[in-house]
C-alpha cells in the first residue's frame, strides 16, 4: 500500500503546487508508515520530485492527455490508485484539480475532502482540517472510506525538503473516451494568476475608476504579484469577474495580500482570509479592512501607491 | 430540454459563523438563509433557456423542511416545481447519491448546480453526480449556450479561461458569468403568489452511507492588532514587510 499523489504540470514542467503536495503526502506517508508514490502526466524532470519525498514516480507520456481532460486524467490516477493499493490520494486544489478530484472519487468509491489545511490530526479515525464557511471556520473531518482522497488547499501546508530520490516509472494506463473536448483556451501567459501567485494586489471603489488601475498594474508588476478586485469592481465592470476575489469570486491564499481603496466586506475578507499577511491602505481609518489586516496605512492611495512603487523599487534594487 | 437546478440552502453572505452542541453543530439561530449565490447564476441562466428555447425547470433540495422557504423563493423566480429530498444534507457524496436518484427518475437533460456552495464549499457534488450518472461534466463554467443536443461552455481555469463542446446529458457546476449580477432576478408580487401554488414534492431518501464526517468545528484564532504606519513613511512599510513578515 502506497500514498498516491497527483502532481500537476504545465508545459511539462512541474507546477510549485506539485511540490507542495509531494511534501504533504510524505507526511501522511510517514505517519502512517508508508511511502509515497507520484503519478505525473508529460511532465518533464519527474525525478526532483524525488527530493520532495516521492519514492517512485509514474510517468505518463502520452499525446492525447496533452490539454488537461478532467474526466481521462481521472480514469489515469484511478488506474495509478489501483496498481499502487493506495489508500490515500492527495491532490492539490487548482482549477483542474478540483474539477477530477469528485470524478476520482466516485471511481474509486473514496471519501473526498476539499481544501485541507494541515497533516491530518489522526490517521485511525482519519481526520484532516478543512476551512468551511469561506475561511470564516474549519471542520474537522473524518474520511470513513478505505481509500481517502485528500484536497491540499494551495499554500497552506509549504514545501518540505526531504532526503531520497525516486525511481521514475512508464506508466501506460487505458485512457476512455471523454464527451467534453477543448475547443480553445484563453489564457495570459505573462501574468501570474490569482491561484498561483505569492502575491496579490487587489484594488476596490477607493481608486474611483477603471482609469486609474495602471498604478495597481505597476504595483503588481514590481512585486511579481497578480492583480484582482473586490466585487462592486468587477460588478461595475471596471475589470474582469476572473479577478473578483471574495466570497462569490476567487478565494485568495497567497502569502502577502495588499488590498487598495477596499474597505473590507465580511464577504471580502473572508474569501482573502486565509492569506498570510495583509496589508491595508484606505482614506477611512474605521473601514473594517483595518480590523483584519497586518499592517495599514490610512491615506490616499493616489499619494501611498506611487510612494510604496518608488520604495519597492529602491529595495528591489538594494537587495538584487 | 428539462432541466433541473440544484439548490443549497446556505447563509446568507453575511452571517456571523457560530456553532453549538460542543462546536459540533452551525448555530442557525439568528441566521439568514438564502439560496447559495453559485446556485442562483444557475438558476437565472436556466430562466433564460425556458424564456428563450423552451425548456422546463424543476429545481431540487437535499435537506429538512426548513429548507422549502429557500425552494419556494427559486419557485417564485420562475421554476416550474420542486423536489425537496427529505434528509439533512451531511456529507457531499451523501448528496450526490441522492440526486443521483432523482436525476434517473426525472429524466432530465441538463442539471445545473453551482460549482460549490458557501457554507461548506465541498465543490463536489456536481462532480460526483455527474459521475454516478454518466453524464458530461463542466464546472466553474461561465457562459453555457444548448443548441439542441450540443452544448457549448467556457470553463474558468487557473488564469484564464477555455471553452469546451459537448453534449447532453450534461452537469454544470455553475458560478457567477453564467448570467451577469445584474440580470438576477428579485421575486415579485404574482411569483411569490404563483409560487405558493406550484407542486413542491417531498420524496423520502434513498439509503446511502456517508463517507465523511464532520466531527468538530473551530474558528479562526483571533487576530492581533493592525500595526498601522504613517502615509508619509512608507519606507517603514517595505521595512516592516521585508524583516518582520518576511514576505518580500
Amino acid at each position: 500500500m502506497s500514498i498516491l499523489v497527483y502532481t500537476e504540470s504545465e508545459n511539462g514542467k512541474l507546477k510549485k503546487t506539485a511540490l507542495e503536495v509531494v511534501s504533504y503526502a510524505k507526511a501522511v506517508a510517514d505517519q502512517m508508515g508508508s511511502s509515497v508514490t507520484a503519478v505525473a502526466i508529460n511532465a518533464e524532470q519527474a525525478e526532483t520530485l524525488g527530493n520532495y519525498g516521492a519514492s517512485k514516480v509514474l510517468l505518463v507520456n502520452d499525446d492525447s492527455l496533452k490539454s488537461f481532460d478532467a474526466k481521462k486524467y481521472a480514469a489515469v490516477i484511478n488506474e495509478a490508485a489501483k496498481s499502487e493499493d493506495a489508500k490515500v490520494v492527495v491532490v492539490s486544489s487548482s482549477a483542474d484539480s478540483k474539477y477530477l478530484a469528485p470524478l476520482l472519487a466516485v471511481g474509486l468509491n473514496a471519501g473526498y475532502v476539499s481544501n485541507v489545511v494541515a497533516a491530518p490530526s489522526n490517521v485511525s479515525p482519519f481526520t484532516v482540517k478543512r476551512s468551511a464557511f469561506t475561511n470564516k471556520a474549519f471542520a474537522n473531518t473524518e474520511i470513513t472510506t478505505d481509500v481517502k482522497i485528500v484536497g491540499l488547499s494551495n499554500n497552506s501546508f509549504g514545501i518540505v525538503e526531504s532526503a531520497g530520490s525516486a525511481s521514475v516509472e512508464d506508466f501506460s494506463p487505458s485512457v476512455p473516451d471523454s464527451g467534453v473536448s477543448v475547443e480553445s483556451v484563453d489564457k495570459a501567459t505573462d501574468k501570474v494568476s490569482i491561484a498561483d501567485a505569492e502575491v496579490v494586489v487587489s484594488g476596490g471603489r477607493g481608486l474611483k475608476g477603471p482609469e486609474n488601475w495602471g498604478m495597481i498594474e505597476e504595483l503588481a508588476e514590481v512585486l511579481g504579484a497578480a492583480t484582482a478586485c473586490s466585487k462592486p469592481v468587477s460588478d461595475l465592470g471596471w475589470r474582469p469577474h476572473s479577478e473578483h476575489v471574495g466570497q462569490t469570486g476567487k478565494p485568495v491564499a497567497s502569502n502577502l495580500y495588499i488590498a487598495i481603496g477596499i474597505s473590507g466586506a465580511i464577504q471580502h475578507l473572508a474569501g482573502i482570509n486565509s492569506s498570510k499577511v495583509k496589508v491595508v491602505v484606505n482614506t477611512d481609518p474605521e473601514a473594517p479592512f483595518f480590523k483584519a489586516a497586518d499592517y495599514g496605512v490610512v491615506g490616499d492611495a493616489f499619494e501611498v501607491v506611487p510612494k510604496l512603487i518608488e520604495k519597492l523599487k529602491a529595495f528591489k534594487a538594494a537587495n538584487a | 430540454m428539462k432541466i433541473l437546478v440544484c439548490i443549497s440552502h446556505v447563509p446568507d453572505t453575511t452571517s456571523k459563523i457560530n456553532f453549538t452542541d460542543g462546536d459540533t453543530k452551525f448555530d442557525t439561530n439568528g441566521v439568514q438563509f438564502v439560496i447559495n449565490p453559485n446556485d442562483e447564476f444557475g438558476l437565472t441562466r436556466a430562466m433564460w433557456f425556458k424564456e428563450k428555447q423552451g425548456a422546463s425547470v424543476d429545481v431540487v433540495n437535499v435537506g429538512g423542511a426548513e429548507t422549502e422557504p429557500t425552494l419556494r423563493k427559486a419557485l417564485a423566480i420562475g421554476a416550474d416545481a420542486a423536489i425537496r429530498v427529505n434528509t439533512p444534507a451531511t456529507d457531499g457524496f451523501a448528496v450526490a447519491k441522492q440526486l443521483a436518484k432523482v436525476v434517473s427518475d426525472g429524466g432530465y437533460d441538463l442539471v445545473i448546480a453551482g460549482r460549490e456552495s458557501i457554507d461548506y464549499n465541498g465543490a463536489m457534488v456536481p462532480g460526483m453526480l455527474a459521475g454516478m450518472i454518466g453524464a458530461n461534466f463542466v464546472t466553474n463554467c461561465i457562459s453555457l449556450e444548448v443548441d439542441g443536443t450540443s452544448a457549448k461552455a467556457v470553463r474558468e481555469i487557473d488564469g484564464g479561461k477555455e471553452t469546451v463542446s459537448t453534449s447532453l446529458p450534461l452537469v454544470i457546476g455553475g458560478q457567477k458569468g453564467l448570467v451577469e449580477e445584474s440580470d438576477l432576478r428579485i421575486p415579485n408580487m404574482r411569483g411569490i403568489m404563483m409560487a405558493r401554488k406550484k407542486p413542491l414534492t417531498v420524496v423520502e431518501p434513498a439509503e446511502v452511507s456517508n463517507e465523511t464526517k464532520a466531527v468538530s468545528f473551530e474558528k479562526p484564532a483571533p487576530k492581533g492588532a493592525v500595526k498601522l504606519v504613517d502615509a508619509d513613511n512608507i519606507d517603514e512599510l517595505v521595512s516592516l514587510l521585508h524583516n518582520e513578515a518576511k514576505v518580500i
